[in-house]
């Protein structure tokens, strides 16, 4: 039990702009589900990626019982009994489960044999008690279907070691207590796991140690069965990030309703509506898979829908595609920053007024003083962090980044402001930068609605908040409800 | 309006769908496939009944004739679009492979059979060279094959400063060679006997092998694969090497069957090939496909071809109802893809 089988020493990469692992280092016994907790950004994936072998790393040392590892391939740690499933689903849509099992294991000789691939896959599935078809297409399972489904990749592999990166944000809690009967009766079997998540109560429910990181850096390891969870976090987030505790909600009786959506309903989304008052704060929470950004699309006229009415201060307003929604002031901010936000390879300036350029256009040119001074305007406004407003928005941070958007969006005037995921991927400093901007949106007037799949940024930020799962609307929530307990209560529909 | 009739068109290829599902046979085969046999169902009875002697021996003779090289390339190149790539260099490569083969025996007195090996290497050759491009150099397949394309156009006039090849008739002496890759004693395509070989051998490699699991593996997910620990380079490599030897066997009968073959020309075969892929429903965005589509495909355009002749309209009616059934096949892509994101999302 107190063997050391890996050990990973001062680890160092660098992204291009991100130092993303300093000097880190994680030590994982024989026979333990070992907890890697740490911030969005901490670099737990990108440490896990670099012992699997997907990703190159700068420099360090990786002993496995006590020799010298250099995997630069993800066979070559397969070959060395490291397995893991992926936080992305790493499947291919178009095989089906048991070909995407034994992807690579097919046979020795040239011709695959379905039949065969089939017949394991069914055993595997019965041995973990998850019932699968071996047979359908992986694109056609449901998402927490596909992640099972790599799991039992990982599985099958035989490993020493399996490293599970955040399997449990797409399980139903049915499926998580299955998948930890199964961790468990690994951990039996001398299989030593590493078990990264967001969830603080899953270190206590299946961990036996903890391991913290932050911004790249190793913070500590302690045993889980004695550490207070409270310790955890504040190990986890080091300095206290964002001062404003969770607000009181602020409307009143008279507040107007600013927009009112009534009935949407497609594919993805099942006869949802809501109101949204002036000056509010609104989240959207829900696992993966609830229809958040599905909803959010569909009032910004961005996807079909089925049905779904939209009133603008009252009045019905057609919003069909989201030129129509720009026009009656609406904004969307993408979840995806880097492919519908910004045009990475343009400035600052540019990016800005790009939605109004033809307000800067003087006799049939581009009037650039003008559109200099409009940018410079709101860089000091929003405090973006640039030597100049002709800095390609490609250099620039994602928090930075995510502040040009911003931009853009105030200077349309934009009344309800829909933030996707605001803070992905975003360090912990310009977190609370973002989230003092979004507060000061909503003490102007302006309405927004916040989706997040972080419950804390939820119950930090909203006034009210709009729990969903599967695309149902399960509950409203307010005041006192928003508390984790009560929204995950909703969010999994128990 | 536009709402309802998008909605109107959805439910309508939904239904169609129900009824396949419904008879096991086309269960598994797919629906656009079924779709493309329909299609090529419907044009063959259309010039039946409008065209000259078009359901006579010497008709079908041409069909089968006009189909084979286009076909080569198409069987070829429909494993490049399967891993997510495509190549324009097809129709170049194969006449300036048949221009190598007719330089070395016109020109340096080489035997034929010889030429005709080298023809064959020539063709894999490049089509290594495009693989390598695309996986060792990371260059855009589309960038890789239009490059490799002008080198082989360029090439063909250089070697035989740009006068045409000629390759012996079935009259002159090596006149096994047009008995051997034009026509039979009786008259029969030999092209066609070899297309439906080839045909077979590499519906066998698609799907019956590793490499055909692997090349709609990476055309699916090409990082899935490759953190599952396959060489994706290797195997997406081997689908441009495949497209080569249909190439190389292509530019064989094509000499066979025009015994001249002019350089500077064969721009714009591989478009037909592309054409042809596309319209057996195989996805220009990877991951899906099928042979027997890529058949139906070759076969549409080739009863087009023979169709509107016998109808007595020139060639260039050809190209233009071509394009029309590209475009008509690749909406029905779009439509079946929309519907399968949706269910996706669930």
């Amino acid at each position: 039990m107190e063997k050391t089988l890996l050990e990973m020493k001062d680890i160092e990469k660098q992204f291009p702009g991100v130092h993303a692992l300093k000097k880190c280092y994680f030590g994982l016994r024989e026979g333990e589900i070992h907890a890697l907790v740490g911030e969005n950004g901490a670099g737990k994936s990108t440490l896990m990626n670099i012992l699997t072998g997907c990703i190159p790393f700068d420099s360090g040392d990786i002993f496995l019982s006590g020799e010298k590892q250099n995997f630069t391939t993800p066979k070559q740690a397969q070959e060395a009994g490291i397995s893991m499933v992926h936080q992305e689903l790493n499947l291919m849509d178009n095989l089906t489960v048991a070909q995407n099992i034994f992807i690579g294991r097919e046979s020795k000789g040239l011709f695959v044999n379905d039949d065969l691939i089939n017949e394991r896959a069914k055993k595997l599935f019965e041995r973990l008690n998850f019932h699968i078809d071996p047979k359908e297409k992986v694109g056609k399972l449901s998402v927490s279907h596909q992640q099972i489904v790599e799991i039992a990749k990982a599985i099958s592999y035989n490993a020493k070691i399996i490293v599970f990166d955040e399997p449990s944000a797409t399980l139903t809690s049915k499926e998580i207590t299955q998948l930890f009967k199964i961790m468990k009766e690994l951990r039996e079997s001398g299989v030593s796991m590493i078990y990264i998540s967001h969830r603080m109560d899953e270190i206590k429910r299946i961990s036996d140690r903890v391991t913290v990181m932050r911004d790249g850096e190793y913070i500590g390891t302690k045993d889980s069965s004695v550490v207070e969870i409270d310790e955890v976090i504040q190990m986890m987030v080091g300095r206290v990030i964002y001062e404003e505790h969770k607000k009181i909600s602020l409307i009143e009786k008279n507040t107007p309703v600013v927009l009112k959506a009534d009935n949407y309903k497609s594919m993805d989304v099942k006869n949802v509506s809501f109101e949204l008052y002036k000056g509010e704060i609104l989240g959207f929470a829900g696992l993966i898979g609830a229809g958040r950004t599905e909803l959010a699309r569909l009032i910004f006229g961005a996807d079909p829908k089925e049905s779904g009415d939209l009133y603008l201060n009252g009045e019905k307003v057609d919003i069909s595609s989201p030129y129509k929604a720009v026009v009656h002031g609406l904004g969307y901010l993408s979840e995806d920053r880097k492919r519908y936000g910004v045009v990475l390879g343009m400035s600052i300036a540019n990016n800005i007024v790009l939605s109004k350029l033809k307000n800067y256009i003087s006799r049939l040119f581009i009037n650039e003083n003008k559109i200099k001074k409009t940018a410079e305007e709101y860089v000091e406004m929003i405090d973006i962090r640039t030597p100049s407003t002709n800095q390609l928005v490609k250099s620039l941070s994602g928090g930075n980044q995510q502040k040009v958007i911003i931009a853009k969006w105030l200077l349309n005037n934009s009344d309800v402001l829909i933030f996707d995921e605001p803070t992905r991927g975003i360090d912990v400093g310009a977190k609370s930068e973002i989230y003092k901007i979004i507060n000061d949106l909503a003490a102007k007037g302006k309405s927004i609605i916040l989706i997040s799949s972080e419950l804390p940024e939820i119950i930090r930020m909203c006034d009210r908040v709009l729990v969903m799962y599967e695309g149902e609307h399960t509950a409203t929530l307010m005041a006192d409800d928003i508390n984790q307990k009560t929204i995950m209560k909703y969010a999994t529909k128990q | 309006m536009e709402k309802s009739k998008d909605r109107g068109i959805r439910r309508f290829v939904e239904k169609i769908k129900d009824g396949i599902q419904q008879v096991p046979i086309l269960k598994n085969i797919g629906m656009q496939k079924v779709l493309a046999f329909g299609a090529l169902i419907i044009i063959y009875i259309f010039f039946a009944i409008l065209g000259r002697n078009f359901t006579s021996s010497s008709t079908t003779l041409n069909i089968l004739a006009s189909s084979y090289y286009v076909g080569f390339l198409a069987i070829g190149v429909t494993f490049i679009i399967i891993t997510g790539g495509i190549d324009l260099s097809l129709g170049a490569l194969m006449m300036c492979s048949a221009l190598v083969g007719g330089k070395l025996y016109r020109d340096m007195g080489v035997p034929l059979w010889i030429a005709l090996i080298v023809m064959i290497l020539f063709a894999v050759l490049v089509g290594l060279i495009n693989g390598l491009m695309v996986t060792k150099l990371k260059l855009p397949p589309f960038i890789a094959t239009l490059g490799t394309m002008m080198v082989c156009l360029g090439l063909g006039s250089i070697i035989t400063n740009t006068s045409s090849k000629y390759f012996p008739t079935i009259l002159e002496s090596d006149g096994w060679f047009g008995r051997v890759f034009f026509k039979s004693a009786n008259g029969f395509p030999l092209g066609a006997v070899y297309l439906v070989a080839f045909y077979l051998i590499a519906f066998i490699i698609l799907n019956k092998t590793k490499i055909g699991r692997y090349i709609f593996a990476i055309g699916s997910n090409e990082e899935a694969v490759r953190l599952s620990g396959i060489k994706v380079d290797l195997w997406k490599t081997l689908a441009y090497v495949i497209s080569g030897v249909g190439v190389g066997v292509g530019s064989i009968l094509y000499a066979a069957t025009y015994t001249v073959v002019i350089p500077n020309t064969g721009n714009g075969i591989e478009l037909q090939a592309i054409a042809a892929v596309v319209i057996g429903g195989t996805s220009l965005s990877g991951g899906v496909g099928s042979l027997t589509g890529t058949m139906i495909g070759v076969f549409i355009m080739s009863i087009l071809k023979t169709g509107l002749i016998s109808m007595s309209l020139p060639a260039p009616y050809q190209t233009f109802f071509t394009g029309l059934v590209v475009i008509g096949a690749v909406l029905l892509d779009v439509y079946r893809n929309k519907k399968a994101n949706q269910l996706k999302k669930i």
